[in-house]
C-alpha cells in the first residue's frame, strides 16, 4: 500500500532523510522509533505533502500513485492522514465547522454526498463521547486553549472522524498521561482492520504497548537500522537507542 | 434641475455662497468654518506640505470629482427599504443627507430632532483645525440630534444614510446620553455612484451612561466617505465603537475621544476588507484627561489587489491621568503582493502611573495553519478563505450584540461574493 523507495529529503538544504526503504502493506500497523533528530518526524511531514521539505531523491508509492506529485490535500482525500506533533491552533475557526469542511471535502472528492449540520453533529458527538472528549470541544475554536492532551484528542478525534486509510502518528503520545493515552490507543485500535494501515512514530514502548504495532523500524541518522517485529522495541527500551544504534554501524 | 458647477474647494465654496442664507443655525459660525475651510483647502489636493494628520490619505479624486448643486431625485422608497437589514428596531433614515420621515420609524425611547430645525453646532468639533469638518460646518444642512433621558435604555437604534450618484452632503449628528443612558447605535451607510458622504458626529456620553455604537461603511465602490466624531465620556461612562469599513474608493473614518471623567472607557475598533484600489484610512485619537480610563484600539485589515489601507492611532495620557490603561493594535493581512498598509502609532504620556501599549502585525496567511487545514483535505482555496475568515471573525468578535453582528457577519459574506465576482 505504501511503498517508500531510496527518500532522501532536506529542509533548507539540510539533508535529512538519507534514503529510507519502507513498505507498509495494507492492514498494518508500522512503528518508527528513533532518537530526536533521527528524521521521523521529517517523515511525516513529507509524507503529507509539507512544502518547505524538498524530496532531493527516492519515490513514494501509495496505492500504486505517485504520492510525492500530490497536493496535501489530495493526499488526504487519497486516505492520508498526519496526526501532528504539535497541533496547530486556528483563533476564529469553530472546531465543528473546521471538522465537517473536511469531512465534506473529504467526501465530495470521494463522490459520497456531503453531510448537513445535523447529521454531521450527530457523528461527532458519538466521537467525542468514545474519545472521553467533553462535548463544547466541538464548539471551541480549533485547538485554542486546549491542553496538550486535549490537542492530542482533538487530532484523534479528526482521524475517527476522516477515517483515513492511513493514519500517520507523530508522537501522538508525547504529552499524555496514561489515561489519555489508552484512549488515544483505543482510538486508534478501532479504526484497526484489513482496511486501514498506521505508522505510529514513537519515542516510547509505553503506546506500543497499548497499540501492538506489526513491524517495528529504527530511524537513526535519516535511515531504517533495523526493523523487527514487536519485541524490537522491548529491545530498544532495554538497551537505548545508542546501544542499538552502535551495534548497527 | 441638476447641473455640473466647479469642482474641488471653489466648488464647495461656490455652493456655500449659493446657501448661506437659507442653512440652519449660527452664520457667524459657518463664516468662520468657510474661512478656515478656504484657508485648509482638502488635505492632499495639491502638490506641497502634507500636513502629518493627513500623510498617507490625499483627497484630489474628491477635488477633481464634480457633485450636482441640488439635491438629486432620489430613489423610490422601496428600493431603499429594500436595503436596510430586517431588524426589529427603530430607524432614522436620510437620503442624500436630508431626512425621510416616511421611510423612518422613530423612537421612543430617544428624542429625535432635525438639525435643519435647530442648525446646533456642538462644542466638541473642531473646524479650525480639521478641514473635513471645516467644510462640514459650512455646509451641514441636515443630521440627527439624538438624546437619551437619564437612566433610559434606549434600546438598538438604526441611523440609516442612502446616497445617490452626484451628491455631496455633510450630515451634522449629535448623540447626547444623559447620566447611566444606554443605547445601540447602528451606523449603516450605502449608495449607488460617485457621490460624497462627509458626516460629523459629537457624542456625549454622560456620568455611567453607555453608548455602543457600531457603524457600517458599505457605500457604492466609486464614493467618497470621510467622517469624523468627536466622543466625550463623563465619569465611569463607557463609549464601545465598531466601524467594519467594507466599501467608498476613499474612506477616512477618523474619531477623537475623550474621556473626561474617572474611570470612564472607550474602544475605538474596527476592520477593514479592501480590494481593488479602495483606500481606507482609520485613524484615532485618544486623550485621557481623567484618571483610571481605559481605552483600546483594534483594528484589523484585509486588502486585496492594490487596496491601501491606513491606521493612524494615537494616545495622549494627561499629566492628571495617572492610572490610565492603553491599549492599541493594528492587524493587516496582506493577500495581494500590491496591497499596502500604513501604521502609526503615536503615544504621547504625561502621567507617570500609566500602562500603554501599542502594536502592529503586518502579513500574510500563516503557512503552518494553511498546511493544517489542506491536510486534512481542505483545498487550498478554501482553506485560505477559512483563514481570512477566522482573521475577521476575531475582529468581529468585539460586537457583542446579536443582531447587529448578524448584519456585519452578511455584509461581510457580500463583500467576499463581490470579490468573487
Amino acid at each position: 500500500m505504501l511503498e517508500i523507495r531510496g527518500l532522501s529529503a532536506a529542509i533548507e538544504e539540510k539533508p535529512i532523510l538519507q534514503g529510507i526503504d519502507l513498505t507498509v502493506p495494507q492492514g498494518e500497523v508500522h512503528a518508527i522509533m528513533g532518537p530526536n533528530g533521527s528524521g521521523k518526524s521529517t517523515l511525516a511531514y513529507v509524507l503529507s505533502g509539507r512544502e518547505d521539505y524538498v524530496v532531493t531523491a527516492g519515490s513514494v508509492t501509495f496505492d500504486g500513485r505517485d504520492l510525492l506529485a500530490m497536493a496535501p490535500e489530495e493526499r488526504a482525500v487519497a486516505g492520508i492522514f498526519l496526526a501532528f506533533q504539535a497541533p496547530i491552533e486556528l483563533p476564529g475557526v469553530g472546531n465543528a465547522n473546521f471538522l465537517r469542511t473536511a469531512l465534506n471535502a473529504v467526501r465530495r472528492a470521494r463522490g459520497e454526498p456531503e453531510l448537513d449540520a445535523v447529521q454531521f453533529l450527530r457523528m461527532a458527538r458519538t466521537e467525542t463521547k468514545r474519545l472521553a472528549m467533553p462535548e463544547d470541544m466541538l464548539r471551541r475554536n480549533v485547538n485554542v486553549g486546549f491542553s496538550g492532551g486535549e490537542k492530542k484528542r482533538n487530532e484523534v478525534l479528526q482521524m475517527s472522524i476522516l477515517r483515513p486509510r492511513l493514519a500517520i502518528l507523530d508522537e501522538t503520545d508525547s504529552g499524555l498521561d496514561i489515561d489519555a493515552l489508552k484512549i488515544v490507543a483505543d482510538g486508534v485500535n478501532t479504526l484497526r482492520g484489513p482496511e486501514f494501515s498506521a505508522l505510529v512514530i514513537t519515542h516510547h514502548q509505553r503506546l506500543l504497548d497499548h497499540l501492538v504495532p506489526n513491524r517495528v523500524h529504527v530511524l537513526a541518522g535519516g535511515r531504517i537500522v533495523r526493523s523487527g517485529g514487536p519485541e524490537l522495541g522491548h529491545e530498544l527500551e532495554a538497551k537505548g537507542y545508542s546501544g542499538m544504534v552502535a551495534e548497527a554501524a | 434641475m441638476t447641473a455640473a458647477v466647479q469642482t474641488g474647494v471653489a466648488g464647495f465654496l461656490a455652493r456655500y455662497e449659493a446657501l448661506r442664507y437659507l442653512l440652519p443655525g449660527d452664520p457667524l459660525q459657518r463664516a468662520a468654518a468657510a474661512e478656515a475651510f478656504r484657508r485648509a483647502g482638502l488635505p492632499g489636493a495639491t502638490s506641497g506640505r502634507r500636513e502629518e494628520a493627513w500623510k498617507y490619505t490625499a483627497l484630489r479624486p474628491v477635488a477633481d470629482a464634480s457633485f450636482l448643486q441640488s439635491t438629486v431625485e432620489s430613489a423610490g422608497d422601496g428600493t431603499v427599504l429594500a436595503q436596510l437589514p430586517p431588524l426589529d428596531a427603530p430607524r432614522i433614515v436620510f437620503i442624500d443627507g436630508q431626512f425621510r420621515p416616511e421611510l423612518s420609524a422613530l423612537p421612543a425611547a430617544a428624542r429625535f430632532e432635525r438639525f435643519a430645525h435647530h442648525g446646533s453646532f456642538g462644542a466638541l468639533a473642531r473646524p479650525d483645525s480639521e478641514p473635513l469638518v471645516a467644510l462640514n460646518t459650512m455646509l451641514s444642512e441636515d443630521g440627527a440630534l439624538l438624546s437619551v433621558e437619564p437612566e433610559v435604555d434606549a434600546g438598538l437604534l438604526l441611523l440609516v444614510s442612502v446616497a445617490s450618484d452626484g451628491a455631496a452632503f455633510h450630515p451634522r449628528h449629535d448623540i447626547h446620553l444623559r447620566r447611566g443612558a444606554r443605547m445601540t447605535l447602528l451606523e449603516l451607510s450605502v449608495g449607488d455612484g460617485c457621490y460624497l458622504h462627509n458626516p460629523v458626529f459629537e457624542v456625549r456620553v454622560g456620568e455611567g451612561a453607555s453608548l455602543t455604537h457600531v457603524r457600517l461603511q458599505d457605500e457604492s465602490p466609486a464614493a467618497f466617505h470621510l467622517s469624523t466624531l468627536y466622543a466625550q465620556v463623563a465619569e465611569g461612562g463607557s463609549y464601545d465603537s465598531f466601524a467594519l469599513n467594507l466599501g467608498a474608493r476613499i474612506t477616512r473614518t477618523e474619531a477623537h475621544a475623550r474621556l473626561a471623567g474617572a474611570k470612564g472607557f472607550t474602544h475605538l475598533n474596527g476592520a477593514q476588507l479592501l480590494g481593488g484600489s479602495q483606500h481606507a484610512d482609520f485613524t484615532t485619537v485618544v486623550r485621557h484627561d481623567a484618571p483610571s480610563c481605559s481605552s483600546r484600539q483594534t483594528v484589523k485589515n484585509v486588502l486585496a489587489g492594490r487596496a491601501q489601507g491606513v491606521f493612524q492611532g494615537r494616545i495622549e495620557v494627561a499629566r492628571a491621568a495617572q492610572k490610565t490603561d492603553g491599549y492599541q493594535m493594528n492587524q493587516a493581512l496582506l493577500l495581494s503582493p500590491d496591497a499596502e498598509i500604513d501604521t502609526k502609532p503615536e503615544l504621547e504620556i504625561f502621567a507617570d502611573d500609566v500602562k500603554c501599549s501599542h502594536g502592529a502585525t503586518v502579513g500574510e496567511l500563516d503557512a503552518d495553519q494553511l498546511f493544517y487545514l489542506r491536510s486534512r483535505g481542505i483545498p487550498d482555496a478554501e482553506a485560505r478563505s477559512m483563514l481570512v475568515r477566522a482573521f475577521l471573525a476575531e475582529a468581529l468578535d468585539a460586537v457583542t450584540h446579536q443582531a447587529v453582528r448578524g448584519v456585519l457577519d452578511r455584509a461581510v459574506e457580500g463583500w467576499w461574493e463581490r470579490q468573487a465576482a
